[in-house]
């Protein structure tokens, strides 16, 4: 039973009842849902969906068989071992700061290529576009650095298949 | 021309050949009744409770290979299908269920008698929408038929707001459906069939294992012929028995865990197993790591979710059973396993399925009878030890059908699904076989049985506990009969442990209940009056009779695999 993330990249109908739809196959299979984003895309009657889980090798292959044969998905797509491009928005708020804290948030910020987008006297607003893992890492420091401070939200991974690696 | 919501409703159905609907007014359906109302084309059938209209709906659809359409209003009424829905979910029999709805701008705001029925249903089903515009309800409906009826058929449903009934739209009903996002297999990759067949044709102990799918798929005749191609033996799952003639010389038997001694060894000591049509459901395997450990296992399914679920396949092939088995039959040869076929023979003769160590009147005995006299039959179960009794005991062929929830084991789903097979085959005998504690989850349908002039013969084997629930407290929880007792009441001890004359008699009397609905009833205690208390059933051409049997009241059923154990360790009888 080897655990392990994994990705897929979903087209389905973009219609009512059918993000409900997938999201229930996930709970109501028991499978380990990690992440799930959904955007209409160039075509205005398919949705795409982008999916993070945790599973071992026999589960995963059970979830796209799954994912297949409901009647509202177009195309199943398994993004693990694919070269893409997969990146996730997050806000961090970080609040009560001192002079001090914002020279460190902006030497942050710097070294961690993040913006910070807003800010007042106290409250500073950082946008973190990056990876999964590097966001977790991202937080991880915040939150030693600014202890119950920090107010976190985060889109969930969007991705799509890279080109230059993929020409190759 | 401009017509009514419901009028192309009425159209699309008689397009779909639709000719009989299961049909329970309510306030938001009631314009489709009206609609009904004037045309002679589509019977209505009226059952009483939701419930039983979709199991009578599925019991259409199995006995026909049609769809079974199912017609009730907003709330209650839709709520009630649930469970038939998912019944005929998990075994796969093509229904479409039409719900009234609220109208749209009430949709959402917890208006008088409605329910999100699609949500409820979203998982239990293949395909569930709400009707959101007029211009769209032909479409709609047409998809849902074809979507019900193609690849693996499963139940779908069609929410209808009540202003999208009543709105003027176009009278066209498209004759041609292309869905994007749902392709069936129509065809099967040589490639796989020919390695399967070549990994066969080296078997030294092969066997087929079958399951519903190859029934579902017409294919009886193509499996007969394989089979006897290759001489392989054929074991089958409940929901497959009767791919093959059970009195067919390679038959085998049911594998589960009431399966046959022979079926259960045979996959245990098989070297190749092919199987067809089944999920590997967790009734079938015992215990998972020893079920056909030294196996190669080929798997055709036409569902490729069902593949490597619960077993590992090392041939998987997807594809309808009857399109495989053709192309099956076009390469396979004989195989020379005479020393195997003796040794499942062996079993066979050895350790046959029995009751004869009870006394008396026996389920096996009544089932005995069913198979000498009602060559040309369909016979319903209810779900618990009748059901298995039956599936151990009836025998099968192309003239006698069994139907039997299988997936979902639905209690009260045995009587309706008569009613509706023997609606949809007037011409066979139609025989529903019950427990008394599901007999009673809908006995109401009897009223309906009466109304629509149906000569079914009900069976209720009595004994008055739940039975096949108090046979796994006998024989694991040291008899302690938790809520099984059919015949408790207030007076009795909480922990009774007795069973003789001292019980409070058993409620309902069966035989005054068929009367109260103008039915008739008999009692059959002694084993001598089988067979004239069927022909007193038989003398009633126009309704229904039920024969109450009072059987042992602690018979068991055997074989048996406890759960968790492999298939090949069975109880096989309690002495």
């Amino acid at each position: 039973m080897y655990m392990k993330k994994r990705w897929i990249s979903l087209y389905v109908e973009n219609q009512i009842g059918v993000l409900a739809k997938i999201s229930g196959l996930f709970s109501g299979k028991s499978y380990n849902l990690d992440s799930l984003t959904v955007g209409e895309t160039e075509d205005p009657t398919v949705s795409r969906m982008t999916i993070g889980v945790t599973s071992d090798n026999v589960t995963f292959e059970q979830i796209k068989k799954q994912l297949n044969r409901c009647v509202e998905v177009i195309k199943v797509m398994d993004f693990t071992e694919m070269p893409v491009i997969k990146k996730e928005i997050l806000f961090v708020k970080i609040n009560s700061c001192s002079e001090k804290d914002k020279e460190e948030i902006f030497r942050i910020a710097k070294v961690f290529s993040l913006s910070v987008i807003d800010y007042n006297r106290n409250t500073a607003l950082l946008e973190c576009v990056q990876s999964e893992n590097r966001n977790d890492d991202l937080i991880k420091l915040l939150n030693e650095l600014f202890v119950n401070r920090i107010e976190v939200v985060r889109g969930g991974s969007v991705a799509i298949e890279s080109i230059s690696i993929t020409d190759r | 021309m401009q017509v009514k919501g419901t009028q192309i409703l009425v159209k699309a159905l008689k397009e779909e050949g639709v000719d009989q609907i299961f049909a329970y007014p309510g306030g938001q359906v009631i314009d489709i009744f009206d609609a009904l109302y004037d045309q002679k084309d589509i019977e209505v059938i009226l059952p009483r409770h939701e419930q039983a209209l979709v199991h009578a709906a599925d019991g259409y659809a199995r006995s026909t290979g049609k769809v079974g359409v199912c017609l009730v209003t907003s709330g209650p009424g839709a709520t009630n299908l649930v469970t038939g829905i998912a019944t005929a979910n998990y075994d796969s029999v093509p229904l479409v269920c039409f719900t009234g709805q609220v109208p749209l701008n009430l949709l959402g705001n917890d208006a008088f008698q409605e329910v999100d029925i699609v949500g409820i249903t979203r998982n239990i089903c293949k395909y569930a929408v709400t009707v959101r515009s007029r211009e769209e309800l032909p479409m709609i409906i047409k998809k849902a038929f074809y979507i019900a009826s193609t690849g693996r058929p499963g139940p779908v449903v069609v929410d209808i707001p009540k202003d999208i009934q009543v709105a003027m739209g176009s009278d066209e009903y498209p004759s041609e459906v292309s869905i994007r996002s749902y392709k069936p297999y129509d065809s099967v990759h040589m490639g796989q069939i020919k390695k399967a067949l070549s990994c066969l044709n080296k078997a030294k102990k092969p066997v087929f294992l079958i399951g519903g799918g190859v029934n579902i798929a017409h294919a009886r005749q193509e499996m007969t012929r394989l089979a006897e191609l290759t001489g392989v033996p054929v074991i089958t799952t409940i929901m497959g028995k009767g791919a093959i003639a059970t009195n067919h010389p390679l038959y085998v038997g049911n594998i589960g865990i009431h399966g046959s001694f022979a079926a259960n060894n045979a996959i245990s000591e098989c070297d190749v197993l092919f199987s067809i049509g089944t999920r590997f459901n967790d009734r079938i395997t015992g215990k998972i790591s020893e079920f056909a450990k030294n196996a190669t296992i080929i798997h055709v399914d036409i569902d490729s979710a069902s593949i490597s679920k619960n077993i590992a396949v090392d041939i998987p092939i997807v594809a309808d059973a009857k399109i495989a088995l053709e192309k099956l039959i076009e390469n396979a040869k004989p195989l020379k396993i005479g020393k195997w076929v003796d040794t499942i023979n062996d079993w066979k003769e050895k350790y046959p399925i029995t009751m004869n160590n009870y006394e008396g009147l026996t389920p096996e005995k009544v089932i005995r009878y069913i198979n000498e006299h009602y060559k040309n039959s369909i016979v319903t179960t209810d779900v618990g030890q009748n059901q298995l009794w039956v599936t151990q005991y009836l025998e099968i062929d192309e003239n006698r059908q069994l139907l039997t929830s299988g997936g979902l084991g639905t209690m009260g789903y045995g009587f309706p699904a008569a009613i509706g097979a023997k609606l949809a085959n007037p011409d066979k005998a139609v025989i529903s076989v019950n427990g008394d504690g599901g007999m009673q989850m809908n006995i109401q349908e009897l009223a309906t049985a009466v109304a629509y002039e149906l000569p079914i013969t009900i069976v209720v084997f009595n004994n008055g506990y739940l039975g096949n629930v108090r046979q796994w407290q006998e024989l694991f929880f040291n008899k302690r009969y938790s809520s099984t007792c059919l015949r408790y009441r207030k007076s009795c001890e909480r922990r009774c442990m007795s069973n003789d004359e001292c019980c409070p008699p058993y409620t309902p009397d069966f035989v005054k209940i068929a009367e109260g609905y103008d039915a008739h009833g008999i009692r059959v205690t002694d084993e001598k009056d089988i067979a004239a208390a069927f022909e007193y059933a038989d003398s009633y051409k126009t309704g229904p009779t039920i024969i109450e049997f009072i059987i042992e009241r602690e018979a068991d059923v055997f074989p048996m695999v406890p759960t968790g154990n492999p298939l090949g360790d069975m109880i096989m009888s309690n002495d």
